[in-house]
């Protein structure tokens, strides 16, 4: 019985001193964890491999040549019913990626005039832009995109009774349509004038900054900027020798035809993301401002610098370390909460696939389409804006 | 040890997807006590919460009867609630028993999805309804609409092939969910809405305001036999589906009513004899027992009472029997005998 006791202890004692070696341990456990991890993927895809095929239901990618069939009511690029699903896929990606790109600029622009708004010394601007920002980010956004679109689609009149506020513009529930410039080669005349003025202002610039630099002599830049870049696009419009037509979108039957159509789902859900996202991007901006050390703002104050100079030259350029980081996370939310689009009629990435979906019974395949995409668009954002992040990082000299 | 936890518990899972989706379906659905009908839940007329709150339609007594069928009980349902672009993946994956919800029969599902049709419940096809102030009296005037429809759904297609086919343009707005759908319409937003005429004039039936307002074109522009699905991989679970069915059809044919069901019981007719289980015993080759088709008779009603009570001429969405009528009276519903 004693001896018995005696080696048990022996044994624990050797196995224990084992298991105590911090490297050995760690190396088991990272190896047993990886097993399980990689033996549970592989039961799972052999199971679904399993299952598919004693259900007979084709696996793989081959779908996606196939004619699609269905038509998709709002596409930059040309696409008919005749196309294949992998067209389909396409269209609703750049629907996707562009609801998203839109929104994420105009809730950028928003969210910093907000953000700053928010720490404005005047009670009412103060208020107003708190309001905002409670009301805006309390609310889901799917409850947000339906009233969106339940307002504008009841509000506005029906396409024969469009409001015509500016000739050539129609505002309907149908969506906004506006008058599209029509050309053979007067666009490349006009391309072209307007990057001479570019070039033209770019220079000016350049060379007032310098004679700012060397003399602090301070030349106008705004307006020079802007007027040169108009001109050289009204030069290249007038030298272009068929002229570039206005078409304009006139209610032909049920429609408007001509121009560029906005559809009430791309405005409904582009503004719901906008007002959802600008209202964090606001906090973010605000957290900004306030973690950089009021004594900037007083020494860029004592130096004479105008208020709305040193906001832009020496507080927000402080700023944007702290907002940029999870600003970052916003953007990737754009693109992830812009797949609500399909509860309002926006024929985005998901609303295609799932029509995919139905129509094929590829399932498995459709969804990791989708996946991929979002993964893949989320990766790029993230990294770019590590990189602009690392571009303003504090360099130290 | 929470990661052990973690471990156990997700392969208990994993093993329990692997076993369900071998075990019977007939087996499976005695041991869990109820039917999963995979179901619409906002079609008036077909499947949707009635006055008290209950789950009523034309598509929800056709599990009611498999309900009885089983546990003579009509009760034994679960009600799963599916999108038209979920309800396909919920039958595959074993979610759901029974799919009845308005959804089409066609090829392509019936091959390659690993699921299969059971029986038609009944015979609809595609059309437009209109707003009447646009003055549109043919699908022919519909060029250049805007059209609501929905995700995942055969009208999607058969929408795409009208247009085309007619050389007319058209803006197809497509939603995931049937309510956002109406009100889109009913909004102005779309000049026409596209769906299967009878459950259309459900829609219509319960237009905001008046439903004189709006018109179901005559234009016909498709075939959609709308039947119950099953999977295919349990061929005793198809059989008993399809011959609940077919039960209630004969029943209407040899005049079985849910109200002389009882007394019918004691006909000389040897069909209404092999029907009702008294004799033969027709129910133990689908697995249940002999009165099976008595017990879905005398909950639901017979055909006839089924489409009377929820779409017929005196239901809120008058639709007439016209093509649904059985075959001995200018229809084409047609079931096989039991025998």
């Amino acid at each position: 019985m004693k001896n018995a006791t005696h080696t048990a202890r022996v044994g624990s004692l050797h196995s224990s001193s084992f298991w105590n070696n911090p490297t050995y341990r760690s190396l088991i456990i990272q190896a047993i964890t990886f097993l399980l991890i990689a033996g549970s993927a592989y039961y799972l895809a052999s199971n679904l491999v399993t299952n598919l095929t004693a259900r007979n239901i084709p696996i793989g990618l081959d779908f996606l040549d196939k004619r699609a069939g269905f038509d998709i009511g709002d596409s930059i690029i040309a696409y008919t019913s005749q196309d294949s699903y992998g067209k389909a896929f396409l269209v609703g990606i750049i629907n996707t990626l562009n609801v998203s790109l839109i929104s994420i600029v105009l809730a950028t622009v928003i969210g910093v005039m907000i953000g700053i708004a928010r720490l404005s010394q005047n009670w009412l601007v103060k208020n107003l832009t708190r309001g905002y920002v409670e009301y805006m980010r309390n609310i889901p956004l799917l409850l947000q995109l339906f009233f969106w679109y339940a307002l504008l689609t009841h509000a506005l009149p029906s396409a024969r009774q469009a409001l015509n506020p500016l000739p050539g513009i129609f505002l309907s529930n149908r969506g906004l349509f506006l008058p599209t410039l029509e050309s053979d080669s007067g666009f490349y005349f006009l391309l072209f004038g307007l990057l001479v003025g570019l070039t033209a202002a770019l220079i000016w610039r350049f060379r007032a900054n310098k004679i700012q630099k060397s003399t602090g002599r301070q030349l106008l830049v705004f307006w020079p900027f802007i007027a040169m870049l108009a001109a050289g696009g009204l030069i290249g419009w007038l030298l272009s020798p068929q002229g570039i037509t206005v078409d304009m979108p006139a209610l032909k039957g049920f429609n408007f035809r001509g121009g560029i159509e906005i559809t009430t789902e791309f405005f409904c859900l582009m503004i719901g993301l906008v007002t959802y996202t600008s209202a964090f991007i606001a906090e973010n901006v605000r957290s900004g401002i306030l973690a950089v050390d009021k004594g900037q703002q007083e020494a860029a104050s004592s130096l004479g610098l105008p208020s709305v100079k040193s906001q832009r030259l020496v507080i927000l350029p402080q700023a944007l370390r702290v907002i940029i980081p999870p600003t970052t996370s916003q953007y990737m939310n754009v693109i992830k909460n812009s797949s609500l689009g399909v509860a309002i009629g926006y024929p985005d990435l998901v609303s295609v696939g799932g029509t995919t979906l139905n129509q094929t019974g590829q399932a498995v395949e459709c969804i990791s389409l989708i996946m991929l995409v979002y993964l893949c668009t989320s990766l790029a954002t993230s990294l770019f804006m590590n990189w602009y992040n690392a571009s303003v990082a504090l360099t130290e000299r | 040890m929470k990661v052990l936890k973690l471990l156990t518990s997700s392969l208990l899972v994993l093993s329990f997807v692997a076993v369900s989706a071998n075990a019977s379906t007939l087996s499976s659905v005695k041991e869990r006590g109820k039917v999963l009908c995979g179901s619409n839940g906002k079609t008036a007329g077909f499947s949707a919460p009635d006055a008290k709150g209950k789950m009523a339609g034309f598509d929800v007594d056709f599990c009611r009867a498999i309900s009885a069928a089983i546990f003579n009980d009509p009760e034994k349902v679960e009600y799963i609630p599916l999108t038209s672009k979920q309800r396909l993946t919920a039958l595959q994956s074993g979610e759901i028993d029974v799919l009845s919800r308005t959804t089409t029969w066609t090829m392509s599902r019936d091959t390659g999805m690993g699921l299969s049709f059971a029986a038609t419940t009944i015979y609809d096809g595609q059309g437009f309804m209109v707003h009447k102030d646009l003055g549109v009296e043919s699908a022919m005037d519909l060029n250049g609409a805007a059209v609501c429809t929905r995700t995942g759904t055969t009208t999607e297609l058969n929408m795409a092939d009208f247009f085309n086919k007619n050389k007319m343009e058209y803006k197809p707005v497509v939603f995931e969910d049937r309510s956002e759908e109406r009100s889109a319409f009913f909004s102005g937003r779309c000049d026409v809405m596209t769906a299967d005429r009878i459950a259309m004039a459900g829609i219509r039936a319960n237009a905001p305001g008046n439903p004189n307002d709006y018109v179901i074109l005559p234009e016909v522009i498709s075939k959609e036999p709308l039947a119950l699905a099953v999977r295919s991989n349990d061929s005793e679970w198809f059989s008993l589906v399809r011959w609940v069915a077919y039960a209630l059809i004969n029943a209407e044919e040899m005049g079985v009513t849910s109200a002389n069901v009882e007394k019918m019981k004691k006909s000389e007719d040897p069909a209404i004899q092999r029907l009702l289980g008294v004799n033969g015993d027709l129910g133990k080759k689908v697995g249940l027992k002999k009165d099976w088709a008595a017990n879905a008779i005398g909950a639901v009603g017979n055909y006839s009472e089924i489409f009377e009570r929820h779409v017929g001429p005196n239901s809120p969405l008058q639709i007439e029997r016209g093509i649904n009528a059985l075959w001995n009276q200018g229809g084409i519903l047609y079931a096989a005998p039991i025998r």
